[in-house]
């Protein structure tokens, strides 16, 4: 298989220079490189910029309502697990108007592959701030800055006891395809937030890390296994600290040749640490201007890659099983063996 | 005394157990070969404060022959206290201070039997139902017509099972057995056949056979032996049953059921995505248990993802449905927009409820009629049908299936709480015997050249299922170019689309049987219904002498509805609401005059009420 195999006749739409060209692509470079055939994929979106996806894609595909792709998606894995189920959605899609149905997906460990475009902004609707924009943001429903507080998507998902947690940047194509990869080989409700640009209405929204300049001290891709090392010059590393009086965990720079470097353990069932990596470089993040670092405070990189890939039963697979013991147990398996069940009477 | 039939209303607190005695006697009697129809009438709250008005639960049923209701009013009454005496006693004004008996209220007749537990009419009992003085009967000036029979239930129960071992409060629970071999003995119910049917019941729970059948009996025998002053009652069975198997049951088990059958005749695994709400739980708890026959139950995270799941599970080939009532209904309403426009296969079951809002969650109406045909945005048609009895609930969701699957589209089905929870007799049929049901496929011929604008000579759009080679496609809530499939916004397609999708449910009306009138089809009075109303409404025309249309079939109307009601001088269509149905036929049936009549209490027709009214037009 090659990625052509996965595009459709259709004319991708988004606008020039979106970060979504870059997510589409590593798509499917990533199917072919997974090699399920196309007719076994299932694509579902709900609505957004994002949510256009399946049409770009040769596999099947259902552009859903706005919110609802991980409620449909559920019932198409459900139903038809043999089948290989991706979901495409936005941060408004999937974390303002289908938020209950993204965390319950996760409860439930639902074996999807969720792509997660996050802009921070609702760009089909041309420029409205969603829950993952900054505090202080400016936009066209909030002229005066939101005073809201942003979700964290990576919070959400350990919140939600999520089994597999990714980050990508559009503009690190590699590390997209990993993910992608990667999350279609675990089992389970799998999520990679996609941070993308929208250089129409949010444009330079991850600047921090996409900046080339910038990327390599701002950001580590943590690999499972081996050292959490970074920096332009790989001279950086990270470890973790307590705090000697609250106790506290906490997660420091060192040099990379510094003993205490950790080794990046995304199978560890504990998702303590997990979200100590997922929360690099964000919380300063939920406000604009970003916070400044407070006394003491380090720079901490802003962590891509699989944060998060550990093993638990799949909802699909749960429910199948237990129809399957159901049906071997009894005795009725047809209508007319049902119904001699009843208590009936001739008339 | 002989009698063709008789209604009979049991009456207690709600954790007497009265749906599970009324339930018993009801499958007793059909076992006896006598028609019925139930109707079970309990409180919202799942246990209000123990004796009072708040907590009364009802169970009534109608048996004999001839049976096309519940009945509007009682011949015997089982009151558990005093609570539920006041409550039936007075009816809906059993609140009011001062309220005495007169039978327009009442639940039940003037000249009704009442068996009343005297150990539950103690101070205190009187207290909790707000009787104002110690005599409760003269206090609800109860007319000496009324024959009321004191029965100490409790303390005979605790007789009955002094050397069970059982404790005080298991004891009590048992109340009502006494009550039910009261009744049986005045039915003349044969004692042997009420005990197998208890051990059946209680098959799980072998421990409370023993006690159950024992407390049973002694109320039988104490009918029998202790000489009750009140005349035995024979019904006449009945006599007109179509030959073969029969079983008493509830609506929304019929309904599950109808889905089962669907699904297997169809060669489809049948999908339920679904919520918890009053009163449709019951189908989703029934097909949870269905496993057995391949069932998938989602219990969804909300009534949005309980369509959607379902929508899923359709786009990837299974029958998939969804249960709710109104409220849910609402919810579900952009989801079965999303089924249109995706042209897939869809059945949605409302059990309506009492609205708007909460509104009155365990009470009947026919409030949604308008929601279903109408409530969605843009120009979106789905087909609407509607049960007309617990019984035919089987019918009727095995229709919406087939129509679902053959036409590739969401059919909502309507039933209510009164055919939900209700019960009757049903003829069990063999799959064999059931409609043929031919999913809608895609040609082969079609493989890569296919796309989901492509319909057949009825214009039911081709069915390609993922996993298939070569029929990748894309489906989705935008609209679709009416030849590539692909999104447009092209004007004059869009027109074109509307067109199609409207022209596909109109078709449906050539594959649905033309509607008959029932009763005297010569009368000039035309009573017109539809779904639960039926055995009201028969009941009525059968006193009236006149013609009845009751419609199963609303969106689209049979061929010749407009045909029948035109050819009628005076047309009354009678309904559970403001008047949905006669709107909704005045746009079909244009240029004709519609009389009506409403009922918006959130409970049944009263046959007696529609009569009179139609002889003072």
């Amino acid at each position: 298989m090659v990625p052509q195999d996965y595009k459709s006749d259709q004319y991708v739409r988004f606008c020039p220079g979106c970060g979504d060209h870059a997510i589409c692509a590593a798509l499917q470079k990533a199917m072919a490189q997974i090699g399920v055939p196309p007719h076994q994929i299932a694509v579902i979106s709900g609505i957004g910029c994002s949510s256009r996806m399946p049409h770009y894609l040769n596999t099947y595909g259902f552009n859903t309502i706005h919110g609802r792709g991980g409620a449909v998606a559920t019932g198409v894995k459900t139903s038809h697990p043999e089948l290989s189920v991706w979901q495409m959605s936005g941060d408004g899609d999937c974390l303002a108007i289908g938020g209950n149905h993204f965390i319950h997906e996760i409860r439930r460990n639902v074996d999807l592959n969720i792509c997660m475009f996050n802009n921070r902004i609702y760009g089909l609707t041309k420029g409205q701030y969603s829950p993952t924009s900054p505090k202080g943001f400016v936009s066209k429903s909030s002229p005066f800055g939101t005073v809201e507080r942003p979700f964290i998507p990576a919070e959400l998902v350990l919140g939600a006891r999520g089994t597999f947690f990714a980050r990508t940047l559009d503009v690190d194509m590699p590390t997209t395809v990993d993910c992608m990869v990667q999350a279609h080989a675990h089992k389970g409700a799998s999520v990679i937030e996609c941070l993308v640009n929208c250089v129409i209405f949010n444009n330079g929204t991850h600047e921090w890390i996409a900046n080339r300049e910038q990327r390599a001290e701002h950001s580590i891709v943590l690999k499972h296994g081996e050292k959490m090392i970074f920096g332009a010059n790989q001279d950086k590393g990270l470890a973790i600290e307590i705090d000697p009086q609250t106790f506290i965990p906490r997660i420091i720079v060192v040099a990379a040749d510094d003993e205490r470097v950790l080794v990046h353990d995304a199978h560890q069932q504990d998702p303590t640490l997990h979200r100590l990596l997922a929360l690099m470089g964000q919380e300063r993040f939920i406000e604009t201007p970003p916070s400044p670092l407070s006394e003491g405070e380090m720079e901490l990189p802003v962590a891509l890659g699989v944060i998060r890939n550990v093993e638990a039963e799949t909802y699909d697979e749960a429910v199948n099983r237990q129809i399957n013991e159901v049906r071997e147990k009894s005795k009725a398996k047809t209508f007319d063996e049902l119904t001699q069940t009843l208590e009936h009477w001739e008339m | 005394m002989e009698r063709d039939n008789i209604v009979v209303r049991f009456c207690g607190d709600s954790g007497d157990g009265m749906q599970l005695t009324g339930g018993l006697f009801s499958s007793l009697s059909a076992i006896l070969g006598n028609e019925i129809s139930t109707l079970p009438d309990f409180p919202a709250e799942i246990r209000a404060p123990q004796g009072t008005l708040g907590g009364v639960s009802g169970f009534q049923v109608n048996v004999g022959k001839g049976v096309f209701t519940p009945g509007d009013k009682a011949d015997v009454i089982v009151a558990m206290n005093a609570a539920a005496l006041k409550v039936c006693a007075l009816g809906s004004k059993f609140n009011k201070q001062g309220a005495t008996y007169n039978e327009a209220d009442a639940l039940f007749k003037k000249d009704a039997v009442v068996i009343v537990d005297t150990d539950s009419f103690t101070d205190g009992d009187l207290k909790k139902a707000l009787y104002a003085t110690d005599n409760p009967f003269t206090e609800l000036g109860l007319p000496e017509s009324v024959q009321v029979v004191p029965v100490a239930l409790t303390n005979l129960t605790k007789e009955a099972l002094k050397d069970s071992g059982m404790d005080n409060k298991a004891v009590l629970k048992s109340r009502n057995m006494f009550a039910l071999g009261i009744v049986c003995w005045l039915f003349d119910r044969p004692i042997d056949k009420a005990i197998h049917f208890l051990e059946g019941k209680f098959a799980k729970k072998p421990a409370l056979i023993a006690p159950n059948v024992k407390v049973l009996t002694d109320g039988f025998n104490y009918g029998q032996n202790l000489a009750l002053s009140i005349n035995q009652i024979r019904l006449t069975p009945a006599t007109e049953q179509e030959h073969g198997t029969y079983t008493s049951i509830a609506g929304n088990k019929a309904t599950a059921w109808g889905l089962i059958a669907a699904a297997e005749k169809a060669g489809k695994r049948l999908f339920l995505g679904s919520y918890p709400i009053t009163p449709a739980t019951d189908i989703m708890h029934e097909l949870a248990g269905r496993k057995d026959m391949n069932v998938m139950v989602i219990q969804a995270e909300d009534e949005i993802a309980g369509v959607c799941t379902a929508i899923g599970a359709s786009f990837a080939g299974d029958l998939a449905c969804t249960s709710t009532s109104g409220p849910g209904l609402s919810l579900k309403s952009e989801g079965i927009g999303l089924a249109v426009m995706a042209e897939l296969p869809l059945v949605v079951i409302d059990v309506q409820r009492g609205g708007p809002s909460t509104g009155l969650p365990t009470k009947t109406e026919q409030t949604d009629l308008l929601q279903a045909i109408y409530g969605r945005n843009g120009e979106c048609p789905a087909v609407v049908i509607a049960a007309s009895t617990p019984a035919n609930c089987f019918q009727y969701a095995y229709e919406a299936c087939k129509i679902a699957l053959e036409n590739m589209t969401p059919v909502i089905l309507l039933t209510d709480t009164y055919l939900a929870n209700g019960s009757s007799l049903w003829r069990i049929p063999q799959l064999s015997e059931l409609p043929e049901i031919k999913p809608q496929g895609v040609p082969e011929e079609l493989k890569g050249k296919y796309n989901p604008a492509l319909r057949d000579e009825n214009g039911v759009r081709y069915m390609a299922i993922p996993g298939m080679e070569g029929f990748q496609y894309r489906n989705m809530g935008l609209e679709r170019d009416a030849e590539k499939g692909s999104i447009s916004t092209n004007p004059e397609n869009h027109q074109r689309m509307i067109l199609a999708r409207q022209a596909k449910v109109d078709q449906v009306a050539d594959r649905i049987p033309e509607a008959a009138v029932w009763g005297n089809a010569d009368s000039d009075t035309l009573l017109v219904g539809f779904g639960s109303t039926e055995g009201h409404l028969r009941a009525a025309a059968k006193e009236l002498d006149c013609a009845l249309l009751q419609l199963n079939y609303i969106c689209p109307l049979q061929r010749n509805v407009g045909d029948i009601i035109r050819s009628y001088k005076r047309v009354i269509v009678c309904e559970l609401n403001s008047g949905q149905l006669a709107a909704y036929l005045r746009s079909q049936v244009p240029n004709v005059t519609l009389l009506q009549y409403n009922q918006m209490t959130a409970q049944p027709f009263q046959v007696e009420q529609i009569v009179d009214y139609v002889n003072n037009l």
